[in-house]
């Protein structure tokens, strides 16, 4: 899967080591989680309402469009919240879903 | 008497400029916000980790953030500063809070909303594949997190923020395929002569503007966004447009900014009660003020883009003003100097937005002419179709009654990127106007929350 964001500066922080969906992954210290997921990913997550991926829309907090849970089922906005060493992430919607649309 | 508890939300210009003047004054207000770190959207901070500087992070308003930055760094000791902290609902003189997972409460005699705007969006079909972001948040993505959102990336919409990530993103060597404007040049020449009451701004835009032609980036005017193309899986892959000509104009890209200008965040403002009005120049509603800040609410003042959209200048200005009616209000002196001063600088910003209305209009008739087919709300994917059978079958003329027929406004945004676009859509359908369509009232919490529930101790 190609990677949706480009990095083009600041690329000389140390690396920080997280688990996605079970894959570990290496990001930079000072990343956000979407920087991190959509640097080496094309998206965040899975709309719960159709069949589209979704990348995350405002970066601001604002649109909620980002959401990632820990393994223990926190949720964070991945736009507002910073790489931690060892985190343990999943992408798929812990609660039931309903599609909608198919 | 006690003193009184005075509390400011939001650490942008307004929020910090007006919590420097109370300072002055001898007070001591809490200042609530939900970033990390103070600065707010416009002069947001990078992590501590980064290492660019002043002028590559702001351009031409290096000075005004370092200023900024460097005044709240003085006043963090005089002030009880609350960072990471969402305000998310609020009831008579005390705001509920929660802070990374913790609910506190705070209390307030006197409450300053600065809680600033976010991008105000109008859909096109294909908005909800993935790489489309808002405006704002493509400049965030460079800023911040010094990222482009994408490999090849279109900048559309309208409005000065178009120009300023667009050439900010080429100047940080990202590649930028288009810049695709729905405002035709026409409009911009009628709105010159309110636009030089602010003639260094106006320059600055120009400037802009020159350097994306000298960068060889297609600029169009007069637009109409047809289309973001793509498909479920891989997210965007270009944007469909009318030219100015009436052409179809297809340009490839795996990342699309779009944006119009800004809407205010005004939803604790409404859960305080505060009378709202409809501004007819940007066509969106407002919140009722008086020259200086207070809203029709005793105790309850609001400064800044959510209060009132003029860009970040006038935004420390309204800040320092709202925070001098505040001190008024509880008998305390007043610099009669520096508020004759603001008020000034106020008029002049006043009448540039006034142009910047004129020359990067709301591009309402938009909503009218969007295909049934194309999602309004992003969140749970309710199209224009369905927000217009709720009007021609339900009769819902109402914002709120066709929202709670087709849930449009009712996601995760909370409304804060379909409602005016789906007021705007419910106003075609039902041949009224917007304004008469009403607004979304705002509820609690203004954002979503975590739920945890926590066994009683035995």
């Amino acid at each position: 899967m190609s990677a949706r964001f480009v990095r083009l500066a600041e690329q000389g922080r140390a690396t920080v080591s997280l688990t996605v969906d079970g894959v570990p992954i290496k990001a930079l210290q000072g990343d956000t989680l979407m920087v991190a997921l959509l640097t080496q990913g094309n998206a965040l997550r899975q709309s719960e309402f159709d069949s589209g991926r979704r990348a995350g829309f405002c970066l601001m907090g604002a649109c909620q469009d980002c959401w990632v849970w820990t393994r223990s089922g926190e949720r964070l906005r991945a736009c507002s919240s910073e790489v931690r060493e060892g985190l343990d992430l999943v992408t798929t919607q812990p609660e039931a879903t309903w599609p909608l649309h198919g | 008497m006690a003193t009184a508890r005075v509390v400011i939300v939001g650490a942008g210009p307004a929020g910090i400029r007006c919590a420097e003047t109370l300072v002055k004054a001898g007070l001591k207000p809490i200042l609530i916000d939900e970033n990390r770190r103070d600065g707010g959207q416009i002069y947001r901070r990078q992590p501590e980790s980064f290492t660019r500087d002043y002028r590559a992070l702001y351009g031409t308003e290096a000075a005004k953030a370092r200023d900024l930055h460097e005044s709240f760094e003085r006043l963090r000791q005089h002030i009880d500063y609350r960072p990471d902290t969402l305000v998310w609902n609020l009831v008579p003189r005390q705001l509920c809070c929660v802070s990374q997972g913790q609910h506190t409460t705070v209390d307030y005699d006197a409450l300053i909303l600065c809680t600033g705007a976010t991008d105000r969006l109008m859909p096109i079909e294909g908005w909800q594949l993935a790489g489309t972001y808002s405006l704002g948040g493509a400049q965030i993505a460079l800023k911040s997190q010094a990222v482009s959102i994408g490999h090849r990336v279109v900048f559309m919409g309208s409005g000065p923020l178009l120009y300023l990530v667009a050439s900010q993103y080429v100047k940080a060597g990202a590649n930028v395929a288009a810049v695709l404007d729905t405002s035709p040049l026409s409009k911009r020449i009628v709105a010159l002569p309110k636009m030089l009451a602010r003639p260094g701004v106006l320059l600055t835009g120009m400037k802009l503007l020159a350097q994306l032609y000298q960068a060889k980036i297609p600029v169009h005017l007069g637009i109409k966004p047809e289309q973001v193309l793509g498909d479920a899986t891989n997210g965007v892959s270009g944007v469909r447009v009318r030219s100015a000509k009436g052409e179809t104009l297809d340009t490839d890209c795996d990342a699309v900014a779009l944006g119009y200008h800004l809407r205010p965040e005004t939803q604790l403002a409404d859960l305080a009660g505060c009378r709202m009005r409809f501004d007819e120049a940007s066509c969106q509603w407002w919140l009722a003020l008086d020259e200086e800040g207070r809203t029709s609410v005793s105790g309850v003042y609001a400064a800044g883009d959510g209060a009132k959209i003029r860009g970040a200048d006038a935004a420390e200005h309204a800040g320092r003003l709202v925070a001098m009616a505040l001190l008024e209000d509880q008998q305390k002196p007043v610099d009669a100097v520096l508020r004759a001063e603001q008020r000034r600088a106020l008029a002049v910003m006043d009448q540039f937005r006034l142009g910047l209305a004129q020359a990067f209009p709301w591009p309402a008739e938009q909503a009218g002419a969007l295909p049934d087919s194309a999602i309004v709300c992003r969140c749970e994917m309710i199209s224009a179709g369905e927000l217009r059978r709720t009007v021609s079958e339900k009769g819902a003329c109402e914002v709120n009654r066709a929202k709670a027929f087709s849930r449009v406004g009712m996601g995760r945004c909370q409304g804060r990127y379909c409602s005016q676009a789906g007021a705007e859509v419910i106003a075609a359908a039902a041949g009224v106007s917007v304004q008469q369509v009403g607004r979304q009232r705002g509820q609690a919490p203004v954002k979503p929350l975590p739920m945890v529930i926590i066994e009683e101790p035995s």
